[in-house]
């Protein structure tokens, strides 16, 4: 059906109508609100401005796409992702020209660098004006060229359908990531013809899904050999939405596992073959799991330094089987031997097969003592922390943090900012379910977590959402409380306040003689409070509560929870000398992990026993150099 | 076991304004030294085709293929080998040369079968065609008399038989 008669009829009335096959005249603002609609968006976030003014006239009849006015782009960019993150959906944003397109780019990056699908569009100056230095024109393409996946320049009104499409799909398919399309307002401006579906021409961009069938032999070859198997878990496996070809694999081979900061909730934290996070901050079972394994099979991660630690020694008596969907990611850092590429869902299926086969023709692999040495380390290195010494404020960050997720549960979403906030969050939630923890891995984005939490409780209106920020951070983006209130998103934000830049802190604690240069925030420590963010809450419309005390977290956690009408804040004030343990040094081995200050763990005597039932159970001979220095002191 | 050499890649994109920009920027942030570059249509309008020499390792080279490989408007990357392959550059050589000296010079431009495109009483221009080796070896024998200015293009090439990339490529794309 169509109706190509003079007047362009708005995108609400189209919304009525099935898709036009046959073109409709429209301007190239409705054609990108219609193209949005056939895109099935149903949320953008963005700020209007002078180029991209045409576009919002035909946005605002729309039925179909609810435009979200936040306060800042960076803002938007970051809801994009949290939407993204949470849905799985592609994530919109919208900003205008030079500085609402620049505004855009810390969020740009961070998606490139996280995998996550969204598709930024931005107005241009006339394009006869390009390259002119106009009013707030700024090559915004140029500029974010090396941080998207594709980005494009559209100064023909005719281009806009197909644009968008190719935008969405490329952000979606393959390894996810950001596209930017940027629009001259002469194009939006202008008249031109709107069908749908629009050709899509991209004759470069050819993902490859399917594992190869030989590469799924030599690794399931691999699998049967290995006496010591870990599986490296990274964020593709949440992309890919693998969580349960993961746990089938997992279950079949009875494999331990690690899960990667951005991979948090692939697997059950609770289920028993899961040794916790790797890398720098990681548990003692994961960061030695790899360092001791003969076999890595890494699924959809990126052997990142802040896993790997000095990679030259990182797992130095592992074989790799390295799976991933962008083939540039595998060998990039670690010589793998059995390369795959593919999706994660599809490679975890068929490597799953493989090994079922194998197993029924007698081939299975036996890891028993291996499992029971590594369910040994999760014995002896638990997750903990130290309490507050006398005089200082007697809150722990971690236990707050802990009762958080013991209180809003698995089906909750947790965003965090960046920080020591944000490992507490990897370490003491325990995520039960994939896209329940967003957080900024790659880039490392202090801000990310109000933004993020907003997207994703647009995403997701009937799951409780919170944000878990520092007070560094929440001062970097909170401005979207405002737009939280407003548009009715009751976000909670836990704000973790230890006065200070803290992981900044902790690093000047360990390495540089505790000389805190320009650390120190004044947002709670000796009572000053500077914002006072309970007033800060306040001025927003969002209810603003406080805790100082570990008897009254759970009280005040429940209050929050009781609230769903506005966004809440919770200042808790925790001590500022907490710190992220375990920790590997940075560009030092993963061997000389530390699970407290100058101190490593103390294997010889569980461990030695350990190697002993091991060897009593399998005459593998693991090796007994177990011995590991205590630095330091 | 990595080896530091020079490698010849061809890249078929597609004919796009910026596409020049993105690959020569995935050069320069990835970190990888690009020694020559040329880029011109090929038979197909729709499809430009780029050489480009680099100069890396093993291991970073299947980097840079990678890399070149996920740009959308790239089609296709082929490594050209020298033994297997015809590579060509061009270069104008403006030669200090006066009538004491004008005929020597004409005897190098002879032996290297090079051309003489202009003359003036003080000097003379040469093109030259061939290989890097060629060139060089010419650059040499000219310097004495004084080489006044310099230009030189991008290195091309072209795989030797019957066989075209350009053909497979687009049989992939259509």
């Amino acid at each position: 059906m169509s109706d190509s008669s003079s007047a362009a009829p708005s995108p609400a009335q189209m919304a009525q109508q099935p898709r036009p096959k046959t073109p409709i005249e429209v301007t190239g603002a409705q054609s990108l609100v219609l193209s949005l609609e056939a895109m099935d968006v149903d949320t953008v976030f963005g700020i209007p401005g002078g180029a991209i003014l045409p576009a919002y006239d035909p946005l605002l009849d729309s039925v179909k796409v609810r435009h979200i006015l936040v306060r800042h782009e960076q803002g938007a960019g970051h809801a994009a992702e949290g939407y993204a993150a949470a849905s799985g959906k592609v994530g919109v944003c919208m900003a205008t020209s030079g500085p609402g397109a620049t505004n855009l780019v810390t969020a740009i990056a961070d998606a490139h660098m996280d995998s996550v699908p969204i598709v930024a569009i931005t107005g241009q100056v006339n394009s006869s004006s390009i390259g002119s230095d106009a009013f707030q024109e700024a090559d915004i393409r140029g500029i974010t060229m090396p941080i998207t996946k594709h980005n494009y320049l559209v100064t023909n009104a005719a281009d806009i359908p197909r644009v968008i499409a190719e935008a969405f799909h490329i952000a979606s398919t393959g390894r996810p990531g950001p596209v930017l399309v940027d629009i001259s307002k002469d194009a939006l401006q202008a008249r031109t013809t709107f069908s749908w579906p629009p050709r899509i021409e991209l004759p470069g961009y050819r993902p490859v899904l399917r594992p190869h069938s030989k590469q799924i032999r030599e690794a399931a070859k691999l699998i049967a050999a290995a006496k010591q198997p870990i599986l490296y878990v990274g964020g593709g496996v949440i992309r890919s939405r693998a969580s349960e070809e993961l746990r089938r694999f997992v279950e079949l081979t009875q494999i331990p596992v690690v899960t990667t900061l951005m991979a948090r909730g692939a697997l059950p934290d609770s289920h028993p073959l899961h040794l916790g996070m790797p890398g720098m901050h990681g548990s003692v079972p994961a960061v030695t799991g790899l360092q001791k394994a003969d076999l890595i099979i890494c699924v959809g991660a990126r052997f990142d330094d802040r896993v790997t630690g000095q990679l030259s020694t990182f797992a130095p008596d592992a074989l790799v089987i390295h799976a991933d969907i962008d083939p540039a990611e595998i060998s990039k850092n670690r010589k793998a031997d059995v390369p795959i590429v593919g999706d994660a869902k599809a490679v975890l299926a068929d490597l799953a097969e493989a090994v079922d086969n194998d197993m029924e023709a007698g081939h299975g692999g036996d890891y028993d003592a291996w499992r029971t040495r590594t369910a040994g380390w999760k014995d002896m290195f638990p997750l903990g922390w130290s309490e507050p010494e006398e005089g200082q404020a007697p809150l722990s960050p971690q236990y707050v943090i802990e009762r958080l997720g013991a209180i809003a549960g698995p089906d909750a979403v947790y965003a965090a900012g960046v920080g020591q906030h944000q490992m507490w969050a990897a370490q003491f939630i325990s995520y039960e379910r994939p896209n329940a923890w967003l957080n900024s891995g790659g880039a490392g984005t202090m801000g990310y977590a109000v933004p993020a939490a907003m997207g994703a409780k647009v995403a997701q209106p009937d799951r409780v959402v919170w944000a878990i920020d520092g007070d560094g951070c929440f001062q970097m983006t909170n401005q979207e409380l405002a737009t939280c209130t407003i548009n009715d998103i009751p976000i909670k934000v836990a704000v973790i306040n230890n006065s200070s830049l803290g992981m900044v802190r902790q690093w000047q604690t360990l390495f540089y003689n505790e000389r805190y240069s320009n650390t120190d925030l004044h947002t709670s420590a000796d009572g000053e409070r500077v914002p006072d963010f309970v007033k800060l809450a306040d001025a927003y419309g969002a209810v603003g509560l406080r805790c100082e005390r570990p008897e009254d977290v759970d009280d005040v956690i429940r209050k929050a929870m009781e609230i769903n009408d506005r966004p809440v804040v919770i200042d808790f004030v925790v001590h500022r000398d907490a710190m992220v343990w375990p920790m590997v040094p940075a560009g030092v081995s993963n061997d000389l992990i530390q699970v407290a200050k100058d101190t490593a763990p103390q294997w010889d005597r569980e461990e030695s026993e350990a190697i002993e039932q091991a060897e009593d159970a399998d005459h593998s001979g693991a090796s007994a150099d177990q011995t590991t220095t205590t630095a330091g002191k | 076991m990595t080896t530091s050499s020079t490698h010849t890649l061809s890249v078929l994109v597609e004919n796009k304004p910026g596409v020049l920009a993105r690959i020569a920027s995935l050069f320069s942030r990835r970190g990888f030294n690009i020694s020559s570059l040329a880029v011109g249509e090929t038979e197909h309008p729709e499809v430009s085709r780029m050489t480009v020499v680099v100069d890396v390792e093993d291991l970073p080279l299947e980097q840079v293929t990678k890399q070149l490989n996920k740009l959308v408007e790239v089609l296709k990357v082929v490594e050209l080998e020298p033994g297997s392959s015809v590579q060509r550059q061009v270069m104008l050589i403006k030669v200090r040369a006066d009538a004491g000296t004008r005929s020597q010079v004409l005897e190098m431009v002879q032996m290297f079968r090079a051309k003489v495109v202009d003359v003036a009483t003080e000097s003379l221009t040469i093109e030259a065609t061939g290989n890097t080796e060629k060139l060089r070896a010419l650059l040499d024998v000219l310097e004495p008399y004084g080489v006044k200015e310099l230009v030189q293009s991008g290195m091309v090439a072209i795989g030797r038989g019957p066989r075209s990339i350009t053909d497979r490529a687009l049989t992939k794309v259509s």
